[in-house]
């Protein structure tokens, strides 16, 4: 018999169907009054120990700011770099003191894959993925987060899975 | 136009206006509650949205169906496809013309105006048709649903569908004979085939499921086959034939067959509820077997809460249609067959002969049409369920399967 085939020795000729009937019919019909599954969802939304979600949820991105609410982006050019989705666009500027900042950065979030890969290579820990999943827009041209909207976002930042520490204790 | 014939013609275009109307309303809510009933026993709400408790879910999907895309496959035979639903949903609709919904109301003599006078001679019997041949309508309509669906199988030209349409042919076909023997011992007992009559009678000598409680069994086993749902649902089992006969089928034309099958499902409770339960009648009472001559509060009141009883009635059974299909699984082929040409039929056979036995000698006997009656052939059958049911039960009435089979197991 092939590797991990169980078989089962089953008594056909010995069991009784009525009773096996009943007792299912009952069990079903106990289930009625349990309490549901069913998450309302507009109404009710997922929160903690209720339907909530995974604190690695990748969702939304958000860039985390300093303490005169610049983005903490360095535009190293990493993070477009490893984009496996290619959604992420960014110029790179530098100031008088040789500062360097993003002129210009956009991710499209149609195009992300939500990998996650730039908050893993960010250096600065400035771009992160969000656990966050209400992203519903009227307008196509929504969907491309420019860096002020990045900067806005309040929601929690995803902890990615961390290799050394694989059960997020 | 006489107004004998205007009455006869008003009362019965009142009557099939409002069974129609009832009976597509009940479509809608069978399904609901089928739907909405399938959630409870999985834990879940089920639809809930549109309208209040998701009432109007189906509505909104009847609507979304109509204004589908219809598609004719490549090489069907177009005539018989497009004929195949309307085959499948008559019969539903019109075996549920000869099935007494209520006690009768008394006739009236009243002059309308525009009409001029309209009367009705004595009771107004509530049932749509009166057909004094009864259940032989039944049993000649319940066959001509199978068309539908072995027509639809076949001329879509396509294999799931065929092979979907030949199993309910052949299934349908089976059963039938099961359902006709089980009959057989209803018209053995009743002596008379129209069901205003077979509900007096048991309304006299007890309800049927007692008189004939292995024919109750065996009617019921069947018409889950006959309605083509769960633990029967083999010619449109989805794991192997994608949705059988009706694969091909998109838009009304597809609805049509959810549809007809829920009428079949609310017709099949009925009957149940008429030939074994006692149709219209309120258990334990004789004031709803009095003929009202008149008008009055009491013959109205009669109606409606032996109207009430009927659904109560077929509205349980209803449900144990849905309660039955999310419980158990759906039987192979062969065991189907084999339960209906191995089982059913010699069973019935057996106990055609059983019951006709006994009613010679009850009439031999001169035991009159009443509770002795109903008695003798309950005790009858005391001794037949039991057997029936060890048989059922691999011979093992009381004890469970034994610990050490389990153990093996």
């Amino acid at each position: 018999m092939a590797i991990g085939v169980k078989v089962m020795r089953r008594p056909n000729q010995e069991v009784s169907y009525l009773r096996a009937t009943l007792k299912g019919l009952a069990l079903t019909f106990s289930h009625v009054f349990r309490p549901k599954a069913t998450m309302q969802y507009p109404e009710e939304v997922a929160q903690e120990g209720f339907w909530s979600l995974s604190p690695r949820w990748r969702g939304t991105h958000r860039m985390l700011t300093d303490e005169q609410g610049r983005a903490k982006c360095v535009a190293c050019g990493l993070c477009p770099q490893i984009c496996p989705a290619n959604c992420i666009k960014l110029v790179p500027g530098e100031d008088e003191d040789g500062h360097r900042y993003p002129l210009i950065y956009e991710i499209d979030e149609f195009r992300c894959v939500f990998c996650g890969y730039c908050q893993e290579v960010c250096p600065e820990e400035a771009i992160h993925v969000g656990v966050h999943y209400e992203n519903a827009e009227y307008d196509r041209e929504r969907f491309v987060y420019d860096l002020e909207r990045l900067c806005a976002q309040t929601h929690a930042v995803s902890s990615l899975w961390d290799p050394s520490d694989p059960k997020g204790e | 136009m006489s107004p004998e014939l205007k009455g006869l013609l008003i009362v019965g275009a009142i009557k099939v206006v409002a069974l129609f109307t009832a009976l597509m309303v009940g479509v809608i809510l069978v399904v609901w509650v089928e739907r909405r009933g399938s959630a409870m026993l999985q834990d879940r709400l089920g639809p809930n949205r549109v309208g209040p408790l998701g009432l109007l879910q189906n509505i909104a999907d009847g609507l979304k169906n109509f204004i589908k895309e219809e598609v004719m496959p490549a090489g069907a035979e177009k005539i018989l496809f497009q004929l195949a639903p309307l085959l499948s949903f008559v019969p539903a609709f019109l075996m549920f013309a000869v099935i007494p919904f209520a006690a009768p109301l008394p006739g009236f003599d009243i002059t309308l105006p525009l009409l001029g006078r309209v009367v009705y001679e004595g009771p107004m019997t509530m049932v749509v048709a009166d057909l004094p041949i009864g259940f032989l309508f039944i049993i000649a309509f319940s066959s001509l649903a199978v068309y539908g669906i072995t027509l639809a199988g076949w001329a879509a030209n396509s294999k799931y569908a065929l092979l979907g349409g030949l199993r309910a042919s052949a299934q349908m076909i089976s059963y039938e004979i099961a359902i006709g023997l089980s009959l057989i011992v209803i018209l053995l007992i009743a002596g008379n085939v129209s069901l205003p009559d077979i509900v007096a009678f048991q309304q006299r000598a007890g309800w049927f499921v007692f008189l004939a409680t292995v024919a109750y069994v065996m009617f019921h086993i069947s018409a889950f086959a006959e309605t083509n749902r769960l633990p029967f649902d083999l010619p449109e089992a989805e794991a192997e034939l994608v949705a059988g006969y009706h694969a091909e089928y998109s838009a009304m034309k597809y609805a049509i067959y959810p549809l007809s099958e829920y009428a079949a499902l609310i017709t099949m409770s009925a009957f149940i509820t008429t030939l074994f339960f006692g149709g219209w009648d309120i258990p334990f009472t004789a004031w709803d077997e009095q003929v009202a001559t008149a008008w009055s509060f009491e013959a109205v009141a009669r109606f409606v809460l032996t109207n009430a009883a009927f659904l109560i009635k077929t509205t349980f059974f209803i449900w144990v249609f849905v309660w039955v299909r999310w419980t158990l699984p759906r039987f192979r082929y062969d065991q189907l067959m084999s339960l209906g040409w191995k089982v059913l039929l010699p069973m019935g056979l057996a106990y055609i002969v059983v019951i006709a036995t006994t009613v010679l000698l009850l009439e031999n006997f001169g035991v009159p049409h009443d509770l002795r009656y109903g008695l003798v052939l309950f005790l009858v059958n005391v001794p037949l369920m039991v057997a029936l049911l060890w048989g059922l039960d691999r011979r093992r009435l009381l004890p469970g399967t034994p610990r050490r089979v389990r153990a093996e197991a």
